[in-house]
């Protein structure tokens, strides 16, 4: 008795967690496919009676959410190339010295992880309005790099430590310098480590508000979140269904990411992330 | 190792340190810099316009955001979410975290759903919730009214009683993630073995559960339990977006009352020493917290 009663908590516990964490994401779906008629119905339903796509339509025609994306394609773009390319040297530094360099890195990251943005954007502020980078998107990209680096590099070093060392070693009795090693056997073998790396910091860039809401003041600048924020809060909660659109549209590149990594994150990226 | 070896071991530390000694500087510079130079502003009358005038003014900034109601409120505000949304989004991850590691037909589904939030803006999060919470098409509304339950009608983030205990569930939706990540690989490491001689033994569930699993991840809940304090006190773009604080100052969490005083109202100076009211807070209070933990851990 009590193993089925035991049997039917839990499969209610799946069921409510299937509803509350899936569900936000079906709605909105099948909000962006319902005609405004039915977007409105004091009855709402699950599933659109027919399907449609002129909120797709309506999106794309106005407010600017293209122009937003390709600033936010761009942006994300540029900012994960450059990142990937300044953290494979000192990702494999970290990863092959035990010195104090390495204990001060951790140290940094932990502390990079706690301090609050909101007291750390006023000196950042000033500095970028000093060098007139303020509403600059090259000034953002800037930001971006800055503060995506600890993530980036602790990421990568995680990943050097799972090369095993013989191969280095191995190529250095072949007589081969850091540099050509590097080159040639770490960073084959880094290749997988750098697609999580890129990944993982193009979508937390696809995603920032903050500093671009700060540092865009600009419309014709804006990146998608800061644009589907300000359509909230014009039009958007009159055109549920167009802003449901966009909002779809703005997933689709995150969710892909995502989905591609998804192995990764749970068993590769947190294996120590919280132990430090 | 002889000398030779020595030496080319010496100059490849060499070349790679000149490698990666610009970056590390460059980081150190950008992270630590900024804190001091936040710090030393708070001791002044900064403020934003056209140009940067300001004199030292002592505690005068503290002292003002002490004796400032709406500061206080804002703080303890800040304090009842980033607490609640903690310890929600942290049962509701070690129960998902239990069950995915069950490893039966639901668990791809279910390991799905708790962690593709990650991928998601704070601000799509908020316009989703906008959507499903709106009091007269959202599907919330919609199903109370259906089956007759009060509030079919009530604006959940628009009421003064609502609001706060509403954003802090979105607030947990987004945080499931990292959470449940976190203890399925922590429950990933606890030992089959143990789990067997337990079984042996005749253990029942609950036993395991207590004996063995929750002690087993006692190290990871602290870690878990400081840096979603943090991460959520600090939070700003889910409820910025959400309710900008409204309705009646009702969720004005701290981040969003530092943003307003710096970039509204151009008060650098002030703003600044708020912050540092803020971390000065949260690195006494969850600095005795860990420590206690890591002290309890080890009398274990």
């Amino acid at each position: 008795m009590s193993r089925i009663l035991g049997k039917f908590t839990i499969a209610f516990t799946v069921f409510l967690f299937v509803i509350f964490l899936g569900g936000p994401l079906v709605w909105l779906v099948s909000m962006s496919l319902k005609s405004p008629i039915e977007i409105l119905a004091y009855e709402p339903k699950l599933l659109p009676n027919e399907i449609q796509l002129g909120n797709y339509q309506e999106a794309l025609e106005k407010s600017g959410i293209i122009h937003a994306f390709i600033n936010s394609v761009v942006i994300s773009t540029v900012s994960t190339l450059v990142i990937c390319l300044l953290v494979v040297v000192p990702a494999y530094v970290f990863a092959r010295s035990k010195g104090i360099l390495t204990k001060g890195m951790s140290l940094w990251i932990l502390i990079s992880q706690v301090f609050p943005l909101s007291l750390l954007i006023i000196p950042m502020f000033l500095s970028m309005q000093r060098l007139n980078l303020v509403n600059s998107q090259f000034g953002l990209i800037l930001i971006y790099v800055i503060i995506n680096i600890p993530f980036s590099l602790w990421l990568l070093r995680s990943f050097v430590l799972n090369i095993p060392k013989e191969l280095e070693e191995a190529a250095r009795i072949d007589g081969a310098t850091t540099a050509y090693m590097i080159r040639t056997v770490i960073l084959p073998l880094l290749l997988p480590g750098m697609v999580v790396v890129a990944i993982f910091t193009f979508v937390n860039v696809w995603n920032e508000f903050f500093f671009a809401l700060v540092f865009l003041s600009d419309p014709e600048k804006a990146t998608l979140p800061l644009k589907l924020a300000q359509f909230l809060g014009s039009e958007g909660r009159g055109r549920f269904g167009a802003l449901a659109a966009a909002t779809v549209m703005a997933i689709i590149p995150a969710l892909v990411m995502f989905g591609i990594i998804q192995r990764k994150f749970s068993d590769n990226f947190l294996a120590g992330a919280v132990k430090g | 190792m002889n000398l030779r070896e020595k030496r080319s071991d010496l100059k490849n530390d060499l070349i790679i340190t000149i490698f990666a000694a610009p970056i590390v500087a460059g980081i150190f510079l950008v992270s630590v810099l900024p804190t001091v130079l936040a710090t030393l502003t708070s001791f002044t009358t900064l403020e934003l316009s056209f140009d940067l005038v300001w004199e030292y003014s002592g505690l005068a900034n503290y002292r003002d955001a002490l004796a400032n109601p709406l500061f206080l409120k804002s703080f303890r505000i800040g304090t009842i979410w980033a607490v609640s949304v903690t310890v929600l989004a942290m049962l509701m991850g070690f129960v998902l975290a239990l069950l995915i590691e069950r490893k039966k037909r639901y668990s791809g589904l279910l390991k799905f759903l708790s962690m593709f939030p990650w991928a998601l803006s704070p601000v799509v999060v908020a316009i989703i919730w906008e959507i499903l919470l709106n009091p007269n098409s959202g599907p919330i509304n919609g199903t109370l009214r259906a089956f007759g339950l009060p509030w079919g009608n009530k604006s959940f983030l628009g009421d003064f009683a609502t609001a706060l205990p509403t954003v802090i569930v979105i607030g947990a939706w987004l945080s499931i993630p990292l959470i449940t990540v976190s203890f399925i690989s922590s429950l990933k490491t606890l030992r089959s073995e143990i789990m067997e001689a337990a079984l042996m033994d005749g253990a029942k569930a609950s036993q395991r559960l207590k004996y063995i699993v929750i002690p087993h991840l006692r190290p990871v809940t602290t870690s878990l339990f400081a840096l979603n304090i943090i991460w959520n006190f600090n939070s700003f773009g889910l409820v910025y977006v959400l309710t900008n604080g409204g309705p009646g100052g009702q969720t004005y969490l701290p981040a969003l009352f530092v943003y307003d005083e710096s970039f509204r109202y151009g008060n650098f100076g002030y703003a600044a020493a708020m912050g540092t009211i803020i971390t000065i807070a949260l690195v006494v209070v969850l600095g005795f917290y860990v420590a206690r933990r890591k002290k309890l851990e080890i009398e274990s």
